[in-house]
Parts: structure tokens; sequence; C-alpha cells
């Protein structure tokens, strides 16, 4: 996917990213519907919920940096391999959170990073495959975010 | 001026595969983040980075501001030959960044 | 002279009293963080304190504005900084007052750089302490608390058991007698400062002492100290005697 087809997957829904405060403030940030930006990644086709392992802790103590790791089962060969990669947070005021895009020299379907968390909620990751096909993955995490006894300066 | 990290072996047997290590320091903006003093702070993310050995392309990422400040990303790969990898960033401001390290294939 | 006498044994034995509440034994900040959070700090890679470190690294060898560089006094850091920064903060005689290592590094940097001074938590002067305290780590904290460093260690002490704020609070009181416990979703460590400057991921930078410290302060909804401030050095030093033997851990990662 290009940079254009990312800006508008994560523009797609810029309009909920200007959260009214108070609703920030009392964390009760709606499910967003991600369909519409799914629908631009693959077409229309088909996802299989298989292979696609999205590895976070289950109970994360601050939003601001939650460790994720993604592996996706796959050979990596010449024609059967992973392309790209999509991940989505539906709580987020903006919820697509990157994508990555693997060329030839890659050895694993897989990627470590560190990723913000609004508020607890699912994680969800999209594989594109060589061939066209899709492979979803998808966790629950719960965050707890620091305690509000201190503030920044 | 940027200050980054890149981690990854510096010698490498044909075929092997190893991790590619990289860490920015940026303070990946949201947007929704105020000043001390009420004014609010533009949104500015590292939106692009992209890996290069040599002339291949590694590996591209766009990031968006679910990504943690200082961002952070590991993959493993298999170096087709010799050469210089490359990292490469740029951020909302336009403002670029870039660390390199040899890798030697034998 | 009675009175005085029976006056000084009420004061011994409030001192033991306080005194018996020190933590034992000894825990260092990251056992109070989650895994995750303590295989970060371990990480020397990905601590992203290391970033200012590196940055440190760059502005010891870059040339003042004098065009004299750290180096060029104090050699090689790994050998000449190694220990500083675990006997820090100390009465530093060429400056003829107690200093913490920052100020001590702002003192090189107007003294003997011909630069004006540094703006405590800019991100240069963290760049440099952390540089700077790096090279102890692992070393045991060992700050003296005699002599010249008395007074200011006494003052520390008083501040440490001095209930303020709000909630009525003194640091005794969460870092003595509730380590261990949790604070809404935090768990309460025992105070020692031998991670910091540390990264907060909730700052998501990295911060000094004095920034965590005046949290603490606005956690009981007090008045807080300024950052630099006679009182803060003093708490450090208090801080520092109480830590001793904990090695420093510099940079810290803390939630
Ligand atoms: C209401 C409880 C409370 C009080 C009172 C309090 N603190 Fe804290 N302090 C905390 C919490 C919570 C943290 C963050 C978790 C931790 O590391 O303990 C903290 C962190 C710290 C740390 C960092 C420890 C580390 O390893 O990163 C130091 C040092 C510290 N406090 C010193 C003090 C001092 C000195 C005072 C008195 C001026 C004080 N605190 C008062 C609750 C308190
Ligand atoms: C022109 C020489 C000179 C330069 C340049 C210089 N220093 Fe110093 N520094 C000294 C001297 C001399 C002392 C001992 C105290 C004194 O006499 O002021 C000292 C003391 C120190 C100490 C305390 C050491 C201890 O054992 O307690 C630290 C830390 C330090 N310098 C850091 C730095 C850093 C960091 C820089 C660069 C930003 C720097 N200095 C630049 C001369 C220099």
């Amino acid at each position: 996917m290009s940079r254009r087809l990312f800006l508008q997957v994560a523009g797609g829904l810029a309009a909920g990213a200007a959260l009214p405060a108070a609703a920030q403030a009392n964390r009760i940030l709606p499910v967003q519907d991600i369909a519409p930006l799914i629908e631009k990644i693959t077409g229309g086709r088909p996802i299989d919920k298989r292979d696609v392992t999205v590895e976070l802790p289950s109970l994360a103590e601050n939003g601001n940096s939650v460790p994720l790791r993604i592996r996706v089962a796959s050979p990596m060969s010449a024609t059967d391999r992973v392309t790209d990669l999509h991940v989505f947070a539906e709580r987020n005021p903006r919820p697509l959170i990157a994508a990555y895009h693997f060329g030839p020299a890659m050895a694993r379907a897989q990627v470590d990073t560190r990723i913000r968390l609004a508020v607890e909620q699912r994680v969800f990751v999209i594989a594109s495959l060589s061939g066209g096909r899709f492979l979803s993955g998808e966790t629950h995490v719960v965050v707890t975010s620091a305690a509000c006894i201190d503030e920044g300066i | 001026m940027a200050i980054a990290r890149l981690q990854v072996p510096s010698t490498v047997r044909a075929g092997e595969a190893v991790e590619v290590r990289v860490l920015v320091q940026h303070p990946m903006e949201t947007g929704f983040r105020r000043e001390a003093d009420g004014r609010a702070v533009p949104m500015n993310v590292v939106h692009s980075l992209v890996c290069r050995l040599g002339a291949v392309e590694i590996l591209r990422a766009e990031f968006g501001t679910g990504v943690s400040a200082n961002p952070y990303l590991a993959f493993w790969i298999v170096p087709p030959a010799s050469g210089e990898l490359v990292v490469e960033w740029v951020d909302d401001a336009g403002a670029k960044g870039r660390v390199a390290a040899p890798i030697a294939v034998s | 002279m009675r009175a005085a006498a029976l006056l000084l044994a009420a004061f011994a034995a409030a001192a033991f009293a306080q005194e018996a509440k020190r933590p034992s034994p000894l825990k260092p900040g990251p056992e109070f963080q989650s895994p995750d959070v303590r295989a970060l700090q371990a990480d020397d890679f990905a601590n992203p304190g290391m970033l200012w470190v590196a940055r440190g690294g760059e502005l010891w060898r870059a040339p003042g504005a004098n065009g004299k560089r750290c180096a060029d006094c104090h050699g090689v850091d790994a050998v000449s900084m190694k220990g500083v920064s675990a006997r820090h903060p100390r009465h530093d005689p060429s400056l003829g007052r107690l200093t913490d290592l920052s100020g001590r590094i702002d003192a090189c940097r107007t003294r003997y750089q011909g630069g004006p001074a540094l703006a405590r938590e800019s991100p240069d002067a963290l760049a440099l302490e952390a540089f700077v305290a790096h090279q102890s780590r692992g070393l045991p904290v060992k700050v003296s608390t005699e002599g010249p460093a008395r007074a200011a260690f006494e003052r520390g002490r008083a501040l440490y058991f001095t209930r303020v704020g709000q909630l009525n609070l003194a640091c005794t009181h969460c870092h003595d007698e509730r380590w261990g416990r949790t604070l809404l979703a935090e768990s309460i460590s025992q105070g020692h400062a031998t991670g910091w400057p540390a990264y907060r991921l909730e700052w998501q930078s990295l911060g000094s002492l004095h920034r965590r410290l005046r949290a603490c302060f606005f956690g009981v909804r007090a008045q807080q100290p300024a950052a630099g401030s006679e009182d803060l050095l003093a708490l450090e030093l208090y801080l520092a005697g109480r830590a001793g033997g904990l090695a420093v851990e510099v940079p810290g990662v803390r939630r």
C-alpha cells in the first residue's frame, strides 16, 4: 500500500480524532467502524482468521508504550509470502496504528514495536499475502494507565 | 538533529537470518497534547521509515499517532549481499533522519 | 542544663524511631515495575534512555563555546567519570556548596567552556547528566553525609519526615511505610533515586530526579520546590545516603 493509501485509510476516521475533551477524560472512546478501512486494503476479498499471532501483554500498565509483536506463520518463500501488515486499534482516536511492507529480503513475517493504546481494547492485524489472500489475528488488552496522582512538570 | 540507534550484526553467513533493530528519538506528537500554558502541540510523527541494503528495499513502514514516542522497530532479514544497511525516515514537519551500518556477508 | 539534656534525649529517640522505619532489605526501583518495564530497562538497545546517553556522548566530544571539550580536560569518559555519579550530590570544594551531578556539569559548562548556563530539564542538560551517570552504572551509591555535607543531609532528612500538602503526608509515609503496596494503579517503591535521570513512559521522555520529586510533591497536593532548589538538593542527598550500597542504574525506565 502506498503512503497515499495509508493516508486515505488513516484519514478515513479523522473526524473521530477530534473527540470532545470530556469524552477523552472519561475515556469513553467509542469502538470505531474500521470496516471501510479494511475494505480499502482487501478490496472486499475474504480474510481468513488464522496464522496471525498478535502478542501483547494482557495487562498494559501504561498505554503510552505497550510492547507488540506480530508473527505470521508463513514460509516467506518467493511465491508464498507475507507482503504487508496493517495494525488497527479500534478505540484509538486514529485506529490505523502502522503499516509494514515487506521486501524479498525479509526472513520472517515478524515485527516488534511499541504502540499507544488509549483504552482497553482489541488490537487487530491484517496480513496481505502474495497471491491476493488475506489473514488476520487479534488480541484483547487491558490498559491500566498510570495513577493520576502526579502530573508531568 | 536526530539521534537514532541501529543494531545489526556486522558479519553474517550467506543465507543466515539476522535481526535488525531500530530506535529513533522522536516525540511522536499526537496533536492532542497541550503545553503547560495551554497551547496545543501540533501533530508531528515520523510518518514513513524505510530500510534498504544497497539498492534493495527490505522494509517500508508507515506510522500514525498510535506508534509510541521514540519509535522502536525490530525485524528479521536475510541479507542478500554485503553492503550498507540504511534506515531513513521523515516526519510531518519534513525533518529527515538516517542511520546506517555496514553488513559483510561471507 | 537538665531540660536541654531531656530535649536532646527526646530528639535522639525521635530520630531513632524515624530510622527504624527505613526499608529493609533495600530494593531498587525496578523491583516495583512490571516485567515489561524491567525488561525494557535491562535492554541496552531498546531502553529509550540510551538515546539521551548517546546524545550526551556527542556533547561530551563536541567543542564548547570557547572551543574546549569535556574530553579535553577529563579524558576518557569511562575512566574519569566512573563513580562520579555514585558520590553525588556532594559538597564540591571548588564551588563551596552542595551540588548534584547536573549542577556540577553546569558549573563546568559556564566556568570552563565559556557557555551559558544549561537550563535544568533541557534536552542537553538531561543528555549530559545521563551520559555521565551512565558511566557509574553498577557501582554502589556512596555519598558523604559528614563534614560540610552534614547540614544539608540533616535538612534533607527533616524534609523527608515532614508532612506536607492537602493530603498531609511525608515521603516516609509512602516510601518507608507503604512500599510494596498499590496506590491507585501504581505500586509504591522504596523511593530510591538510583535510576535517575530515568525514562518515564508516562512522560514519554527522559526526566530528572527533581522532576520526579516535584511529581511526588504534586501527588500530595503540596507546593512544589523548584528544580535545583536547596530543598530538592538536600532531599536528594538524604535519599542517596538512605540508598547507600544500592547500584546506580541510569538510565532507569519507569512506568
Ligand atoms: C502519596 C505517596 C507518596 C508520597 C507522599 C511521596 N511519594 Fe515518591 N513516589 C510515589 C509513587 C507512587 C511513585 C512512583 C512509583 C515508585 O517508583 O515508587 C514515587 C516515586 C518516587 C521516586 C522514584 C523511585 C524510582 O525508583 O523511580 C522517588 C526517588 C521518590 N518517589 C521520592 C519521594 C520523596 C523524596 C518524597 C517526599 C518529598 C516522596 N517521594 C513522597 C508516591 C509517593
Ligand atoms: C577546562 C577544563 C574542563 C572542561 C572543559 C570541563 N571540565 Fe569538568 N571539571 C574540570 C575541573 C578542573 C574539575 C574539578 C573541580 C573544579 O576544580 O572545578 C571538574 C569537575 C567535573 C565533574 C565532577 C567530578 C568529580 O569527581 O566529582 C564533572 C562531573 C565534570 N567536571 C563534568 C564535565 C562535563 C560533562 C564537561 C563538558 C560539558 C566538563 N566537565 C568540562 C575541568 C573541566
